[in-house]
């Protein structure tokens, strides 16, 4: 949804009067509409592209209409690091000459072109041995960047309020956070950790909030929001590592005896139990990755293909229906918001519960 | 496919990122934000546990006061009795002293009578004496005129004495 203005004020150019139904566009016109009016042919629309096009990572941040701030691009060659403005591939029409390659966008990734336009690596895949590793400053790092700022400013706040007003009731924002803090200890960290939840805390409050803050930012269709950051399989694999690298660090003796000396169990059956338990360890934090980013991902999906239905219509009298199922899908995308957040750290909590746990029998 | 293939370069951002966002946040906010809830509720908690104790220690007091009024109307009521029982007493005691004192008067009295009716006594004695030698006096002066006379005189004079 946070991309559907974009989508939407394309299409508006062509049917302009949209813009009554769809209050989103009033501010900006369509990105491709000097594309399209050089043509003088209307571009055929392809919903699945653009959905994808916005669910996906991007070199530049659209803000308004036709103004999109170019990113920096940072490469990592097997010769070294290049750094250049993305503004450089004017929007995928032009090569960058670099210090050591040519490069060039296609479908805004990052590719190495050698002599006769073949294409010598690219950034898309996770290769290793790839001689492309992209770190560039995109849209998502940008977008994650604000959410940081914008969750230390708030917080850093909260906590002086608490250091200003010892002793008395909270007040404003802190009065605000406190239950949601307080829900986060009594309802996620105490029932499912116990005793020692207290370590775990800061952990816990860093990753429900910065899902949370992240996924109400992805729904956001304008600027700072636009990005689909939560839904971005990089960030739930990031956060799903720590969840794991986090419980195993903390295993204690029963974790570890109970994969790798299971009581009970006769020793021949023991190397298969190592692999079960082994799967158990990764498939665990792997639904995590993979839940935030589905739930996410598939809320974006379905706003921006109902915001679509107008233009695969071309029919004005869709956008009443299409709005007002947008507008019921995204308070439920709020729901969905919390509720990600909520579940992933529950389990992240309940997993390091099991792993601390001590021995009963 | 693209879709579900993390990219190195979003990986490595998002974890400096996070990192730097927990390190920032576990410092400068948990930390004193759960500092601070943990000491308000503990706070609130001393303070109900006070509060109960207040509480206790009031109705202890309250209790003490009762058992303090109730032992002082119970020391009234026997220093009543006993006061009670003095007055009894005096009164009891004065009267038997005044019964005493009547009866002493009375045994006073009579013995008083008594003397005084014994000398009565003795006085009409003396009289009657005085008044038999009279009579004998007379007697004898009639008997020495007559001596029939005399012993009918007598005799008659005998008769209307009366004692």
């Amino acid at each position: 949804m946070y991309k559907s203005s974009i989508l939407k004020l394309k299409i508006f150019t062509l049917l302009r009067i949209c813009a009554v139904f769809l209050t989103l566009n009033a501010f900006s016109l369509p990105v491709f509409s000097q594309e399209t009016l050089k043509e003088g042919v209307e571009k055929k629309f392809e919903p699945s592209e653009v959905i994808l096009e916005h669910i996906a990572d991007s070199h530049s941040f659209h803000i308004l209409g036709n103004t999109s701030v170019p990113l920096p691009v940072i490469l990592y060659t097997d010769k070294g690091f290049e750094v250049f403005s993305a503004a450089r591939f004017e929007h995928g029409k032009a090569d960058y000459v670099g210090k050591y390659y040519t490069y060039r966008l296609i479908n805004d990734k990052v590719n190495i072109v050698g002599a006769n336009n073949t294409l010598l690596a690219s950034a898309t895949v996770l290769k290793l041995n790839s001689s492309l590793i992209d770190f560039s400053i995109t849209r998502n790092v940008i977008s994650m960047w604000m959410s940081i700022l914008f969750l230390v400013i708030i917080f850093i706040a909260v906590s002086s309020a608490y250091k200003k007003r010892q002793g008395q009731a909270p007040k404003g924002l802190q009065s605000f956070m406190e239950p949601i803090i307080l829900f986060v200890r009594d309802d996620i960290a105490r029932p499912n950790i116990g005793y020692k939840y207290r370590r775990f805390m800061p952990l816990l409050l860093t990753i429900f909030f910065f899902i949370w803050i992240n996924n109400l930012i992805g729904l956001v269709p304008f600027f700072p929001g636009g990005s689909n950051l939560t839904g971005n399989i990089a960030v739930t694999f990031v956060l799903a590592l720590i969840t794991l690298i986090l419980v195993n660090l903390n295993g204690n003796k029963h974790y570890w005896k109970h994969i790798f000396v299971p009581a009970d169990v006769p020793v021949w059956i023991w190397p298969l139990w190592w692999v079960i338990e082994l799967v158990g360890i990764i498939s665990r934090p792997f639904a995590l990755m993979i839940r935030l980013f589905a739930n996410i991902t598939a809320g974006h999906i379905i706003v921006l293909s109902l915001i679509s239905l107008i233009f695969v219509f071309k029919s004005l009298y869709i956008a009443p229906v299409s709005v007002a199922f947008v507008v019921f899908m995204d308070v439920l995308e709020l729901l969905v918001a919390a509720l990600q957040a909520f579940i992933f750290t529950l389990l992240t909590a309940l997993f390091i519960g099991s792993a601390i746990e001590e021995a009963h029998h | 496919m693209e879709l579900v293939t993390p990219e190195i370069g979003l990986v490595f951002w998002t974890t400096v990122s996070f990192l730097v966002l927990f390190f920032l946040l576990a410092k400068f906010a948990w930390k004193p934000i759960m500092g601070a809830i943990d000491d308000r509720e503990r706070f609130i908690e001393d303070s109900l546990r006070k509060a109960e104790a207040a509480k206790d220690e009031m109705a202890r007091l309250t209790n003490e006061n009762e058992v303090l009024l109730k032992q002082a109307r119970v020391e009234r009521d026997l220093i009543l009795h006993e006061a009670k029982k003095v007055k009894d007493q005096i009164i009891g005691d004065a009267k038997d002293a005044a019964h005493t004192e009547g009866a002493r008067m009375i045994e006073l009295a009579r013995v008083e009578i008594n003397n005084q009716k014994a000398i009565a006594m003795a006085d009409v004695k003396n009289q009657v004496a005085s008044l038999s030698l009279e009579i004998a006096e007379k007697v004898l002066k009639q008997q020495f005129a007559d001596q029939a006379k005399q012993d009918e005189l007598v005799s008659q004079l005998l008769k209307e004495v009366k004692l």
